[in-house]
């Protein structure tokens, strides 16, 4: 058995408060495809940065090629072979893709003046290794992140490279970008060179990688060849329990007029020809792969987004042209990025919850701070967020009570539909439940229909009556989540491309 | 007890303004040790109150547009213009009659008045549409307008000063009600009404939200471009209001007065809390401040600095604060 | 996608363009433009603005804003030429060496701030060029240095011409191109050219790939600092005077016209020849006024205008989608 490249003995790395790895073991061995999973905050990204000579850390041993290294910083990882390619690419935008790839080598060769022949020829090998074709003349900004993702992995080979690691890497790709990423990974591999990727998606697990390790709370909790894995497993560990047996049973009349109703509705390219219905008391899943139009669905009901059809509140047609008209009619979105989209994060935790719903705080034309509070106070109680004051900025609450803000604030707009894009991503178990629970009281309690759209299946398994799949602008399937299992919908999923 | 954790939250979150009220008094102090038979006279604080209110209110105005994430460079522009336009109105269109009586005195002085605060307002509007409308970013948006305002201020008075202003136009600039001087009042008017606004209305409480992530607040429902272009409105209505006091108070409005007015109010804005980000900005943290500078630049000139040592003062004065706020928050 | 096809994708192209169309309409209403003695002035004109345009291009590119080249410029300008009369020094070379030292000076110390305390760039330029010009006036004079008392070296250098097909062309505009040529190599030829690319497009990325930031922005704001300086005493030898209130409201025209030339106001995107170009545009509109029979005063009017239609088509040009 050849040495591993690189190995974390016992490493625990802290930081304020907490511990972000404790006492982990870990190896990757030459030409391996490896996968680490676990949800935000597993301490996968921690990890990584020990691994790429970003952080160090308090306890334990790193060894390189089975030696034990003292200092080990960014330039030492590069050294060793160490690249990592991070979700945002870390490429220049407004630079070539030539310039952008030879960059890095340009810089290590100590160069005063650039020779644009050089960089060129500099650019065209990095691409030829990867035997992908791409412009580089063209502006790194104007290509599709696929395209950037594949600069992003040539620029990583130029120098001699051994592990490449990539962060999260289909987050934003197509299926079939995912499947031009895969052959290029294998090409990689042939070539000598370990790729670990670090995922919480279910197809780089599980089609791509050899061996899989799953962290949690900072440990790692399982580890074996792929052959070994399925689904459920992965989520078992990943999450730590199982699904539930909690189900969201819908018990109302089909025939009764529906919440919302929406026929032939398109959306620009991406979603074509869409017939849905949503009940009073049911909660719909929605789920597809990247691409498949769910998200520009969710925009245009909550009118963000042009489209054409016939979209109908109770019966009563609905013109939505702005995210205000929505709001009116009693539609809410709970958006799949908090942090850049959901929340207000140096304000105060009362103004992110009143902020969608000011009227309801004002007295004549001034705000009513006392009402505001309480309000405030209202729908933290209600959504179980554990502080001790509202005056608290939204930054400093941990994931799954910011998620809780921002789905308060949308309660507190007496909404009569609820969608919900990805709600706990990145939100720690039992906050995941509690979430879980208050959205099922809701339905069941108060006729809200809500529309969820999300990748995880448990969660949909566990929460809808209903589970709808899109794929490529439509709706293709319709699942009653009574009869379903896990491995139907991770099936069906597959099948996708 | 709630008042008392209140005021220890109020303390504790803003320590800017703790700041800024101990530097002032340690300007107050330091002026007066070293020059207390000039400082401490009563005619000097008069005097100060007849001066500071012109630039309190421009820099309220250019707090309101960096509430936001934006800028305003066009209000002196726009102060001017408003002074212009009055002054072209009260000699040129609505000269006095030359029996008039009080009230009609009055009545033209309010018409005045009113065009020059018409001004300001559509000057804000037009500067709101570029910015919230054409999506042009703020620095350069007002940059053009402003340039478009002082050129009209050109072209109406063809480069020398308009003068010739009623006697209750200067009254505006120079009196007193009660004792206390009149621009000081308008200022504190302003001061309490811009304050209630930010932090008692829906209007305040967007321009907070829209400041702090404009993003999130689309999606959380609020109507961004619309409150923003009100925000550059109130700005440009304030700015007409500056210059009314400033054209008050000389008894003529120029194409080029308080050129270095622009300079100041930002930098009164910033060293008041202000972030030029957006999200964060208080009218008392401005209030303080520009009575802190003016403080300091009247002490200096006690001292016979010249003048310009006095712009010297601001510059330095502003990233010896900026460095000391720096280093403050790497400690944390 | 073509190199022609590329060519007139390029936002110089479009400036240039619109460049051709004014000259030519201006032509039509006055053909006294065309002269060349008319031509050869429009030039000179574009000297010292020009000069100063690099100096904010070279900032703007790295993402940053610089209201202080005005003030550098004229405490360079004024400075020199008070050394210059102090110790009756009659030479061209030292003096406009001692110039561009004090304004790499000023740039440096903007440095400090804007990279080790990290603050931000307007605001730190706004402070520095507050500080140097109370500095200049309240230190040094108020008094404006007339022709009488300019150092007569500066004033054979200022106006010493070429010949060019019988009309008199400045010296100084081949200075000037000189020097946007060393621009334009240094930023397209070197790697710390490159580098202010990188870092005005992201300067995380640009630390990680290895550059040196804090060389960069040492290297940015010297630089502009260096520009300023030499354009202010440029200006001296031009005008045949010295006067410590000059170069008030440059801020606004000469960012104007980088923009117009179509730098990024983030950052990243930025040509020399752009700029050129953008200063050409400018100038041409402020001295045409006349040739044009529009009274002056409408100058400023006509120049905001420009200012507000070309940015709102920057902005159409870079707009970032909100959502």
């Amino acid at each position: 058995m050849a040495e591993p490249l690189i190995e974390l003995r016992a490493v625990t790395k802290r930081f304020p408060g907490m511990k972000a790895l404790d006492g982990v073991d870990f190896r990757i061995f030459p030409e391996e495809i490896v996968c680490l999973a676990g949800e935000n905050g597993s301490g996968k990204s921690t990890l990584i940065k020990i691994v790429s000579g970003i952080y160090d850390f308090d306890e334990g041993e790193l060894l390189i090629d089975g030696k034990p290294v003292a200092a080990f910083g960014p330039r030492d990882a590069i050294a060793a072979g160490i690249q990592v390619i991070y979700q945002d690419f870390s490429l220049f935008p407004s630079l070539t893709v030539a310039e952008n790839l030879a960059l890095n080598r340009l810089l290590s060769e100590s160069k005063t003046f650039v020779d644009p022949e050089h960089r060129r020829r500099l650019g065209a090998e990095a691409l030829a290794r990867l035997d992908v074709e791409i412009d580089l003349d063209a502006t790194v900004g104007r290509l599709s992140t696929a395209d950037r993702q594949i600069v992003a992995i040539a620029r990583a080979l130029m120098s001699d490279t051994r592990l490449l690691i990539m962060d999260e890497p289909t987050t934003a790709l197509t299926g079939r970008e995912v499947d031009r990423l895969f052959a290029i990974v294998r090409e990689i591999q042939a070539k000598g060179i370990a790729v670990l990727f670090v995922s919480h998606k279910m197809r780089e697990m599980l089609e791509i990688s050899e061996r899989i390790t799953v962290f949690r709370n900072g440990r790692k909790v399982e580890e074996g060849p792929t052959a070994e894995f399925n689904e459920a497993r992965i989520t078992r560990a990943m999450t730590g329990h199982d699904i539930g047996h909690e189900r969201h049973v819908w018990a109302g009349d089909a025939a009764a007029t529906p919440r919302l109703s929406v026929r032939g509705l398109n959306v620009g390219d991406t979603v074509r020809a869409i017939d849905l219905d949503l009940h009073r008391g049911e909660i719909v899943g929605l789920s597809g792969l990247l691409g498949s139009g769910r998200t520009e669905l969710a925009m245009a009901l909550f009118g963000m987004e042009p489209h054409d059809g016939d979209i109908r509140l109770d019966g009563t047609p609905l013109r939505l042209s702005s995210v205000q008209d929505a709001v009116a009619a009693g539609i809410a979105y709970v958006p799949e990025d908090r942090l850049s989209e959901g929340l207000f994060m140096q304000q105060s935790i009362a103004r992110n919850v009143i902020a969608s719903a000011i009227d309801r705080a004002t007295r004549g034309p001034f705000l009513d701070q006392g009402r505001l509070m309480q309000l405030a106070r209202d729908i933290v109680a209600d959504m179980r967020i554990a502080t001790p004051d509202v005056e608290k900025l939204a930054g400093q609450l941990s994931g799954g009570n910011q998620q809780r803000v921002v789905i308060g604030r949308w309660l507190l707009t007496g909404p009569k539909v609820l969608i919900l894009n990805g709600p706990t991503v990145g939100v720690d178990v039992g906050s995941k439940a509690e979430i879980h629970r208050r959205i099922r009281d809701l339905a069941a309690g108060t006729g809200l229909a809500v529309l969820m759209i999300s990748d995880d299946v448990p969660e949909l398994i566990q929460n809808c009556n209903r589970i709808l799949l899109m794929h490529r602008g439509e709706i293709i399937d319709c699942l009653d989540a009574r009869g379903v299992e896990e491995d139907d919908i991770h099936g069906r999923l597959k099948g996708l491309r | 007890m709630n008042k008392l954790t209140d005021l220890r939250r109020f303390i504790n979150r803003d320590n800017n303004i703790v700041q800024l009220l101990i530097i002032t008094a340690v300007i107050f102090l330091l002026m007066s040790a070293l020059e207390p038979h000039k400082f401490l006279r009563y005619y000097n604080f008069e005097s100060i109150s007849f001066i500071f209110p012109e630039l309190g209110i421009v820099a309220i105005a250019m707090m309101l547009a960096m509430l936001t994430g934006g800028i305003d460079l066009s209000v002196i522009g726009i102060a001017n213009l408003a002074g212009i336009l009055a002054g072209v109105f009260f000699t040129r269109l609505y000269p006095a009659a030359p029996d008039a009586g009080t009230a009609a005195e009055l009545m033209r002085v309010a018409a005045g008045v009113a065009l020059a605060l018409g001004v300001g307002l559509l000057a804000g509007t037009l500067n709101g549409l570029l910015i919230a409308r054409g999506k042009i970013t703020p620095i350069l948006a007002t940059l053009g307008t402003g340039q478009i305002f002082t050129g009209f201020c050109m072209v109406l008075t063809g480069g020398p000063a308009i003068v010739g202003f009623p006697a209750w136009w200067g009254f505006i600039g120079n009196g007193k009600i009660l004792g206390i001087a009149v621009p000081l009042l308008l200022f504190l008017v302003v001061a309490v009404l811009i304050a209630v606004m930010l932090t008692r209305t829906p209007f305040g409480l967007n321009l907070f939200l829209i400041g702090t992530n404009p993003r999130a607040a689309v999606f959380a429902g609020l109507r961004t471009e619309r409150m923003v272009i009100y925000s550059y409105m109130l700005s440009g209505t304030l700015a007409a209001l500056a210059g009314i006091v400033l054209s008050g108070r000389t008894n003529a409005a120029k194409s080029d007065y308080g050129t270095s007015y622009l300079l100041q109010a930002v930098l009164i804005s910033v060293l008041g809390g202000t972030n030029p980000a957006g999200g964060k900005g208080t009218v008392l943290g401005v209030s303080i401040a520009v009575i802190a500078l003016m403080l300091l630049a009247s002490g200096f000139q006690m001292m016979r600095f010249s003048n310009h040592l006095i712009d010297f003062i601001w510059g330095g004065f502003l990233l010896l604060v900026m460095v000391i706020n720096v280093l403050r928050n790497r400690g944390k | 996608m073509t190199a022609l096809a590329k060519l007139l994708r390029r936002s110089e192209t479009a400036v240039l363009a619109i460049l051709i169309v004014v000259m030519i309409v201006i032509g039509v209403i006055n053909p006294a433009f065309w002269q060349a003695d008319n031509l050869f002035n429009l030039l000179r004109a574009n000297v010292v603005i020009g000069i100063m345009a690099l100096s904010v291009l070279t900032v703007m590119i790295s993402g940053g804003i610089d209201v202080s080249f005005p003030a550098f410029a004229v405490a360079a300008m004024y400075l020199t030429v008070i050394a210059m009369n102090a110790w009756g020094y009659q030479g061209v070379v030292l003096p406009f060496i001692g110039a561009t030292l004090i304004g790499l000076f000023c740039g440096l110390a903007n440095a400090v701030f804007i990279h080790t305390f990290r603050m931000i760039p307007l605001i730190v330029t706004l402070g520095s060029a507050s500080v140097v010009r109370g500095l200049l006036l309240g230190l040094v004079g108020t008094s404006i240095i007339n022709i009488d008392r300019m150092p007569p070296s500066l004033i054979a250098f200022g106006s010493s011409t070429v010949d060019v097909g019988g009309s008199k062309l400045s010296l100084m505009v081949f200075i000037y191109l000189g020097i946007a040529l060393v621009m334009w190599l240094f930023q397209t030829r070197t790697m710390a050219g490159r580098g202010i690319f990188a870092y005005g497009d992201d300067a995380e990325s640009a630390k990680r790939v290895g550059f040196n930031t804090r060389r960069t922005v040492y290297l940015v704001y010297g630089l502009a600092g260096a520009l300023a300086g030499f354009a202010g005493l440029l200006h001296a030898s031009m005008i045949w005077l010295a006067n410590p209130r000059d170069f008030v409201g440059y801020e606004l025209d000469v960012i104007a016209a980088v923009v117009l030339g179509g730098a990024s106001i983030f950052g990243g995107r930025g040509s020399v020849f752009g700029t050129i170009l953008g200063v050409f545009m400018l100038t041409l509109i402020k001295n045409s006024l006349i040739i044009m029979r529009v009274d002056n005063t409408w100058q400023g009017v006509v120049v905001g205008c420009v200012i507000v239609i070309a940015t709102a088509l920057t902005a159409w040009r870079d707009r970032k989608a909100l959502v």
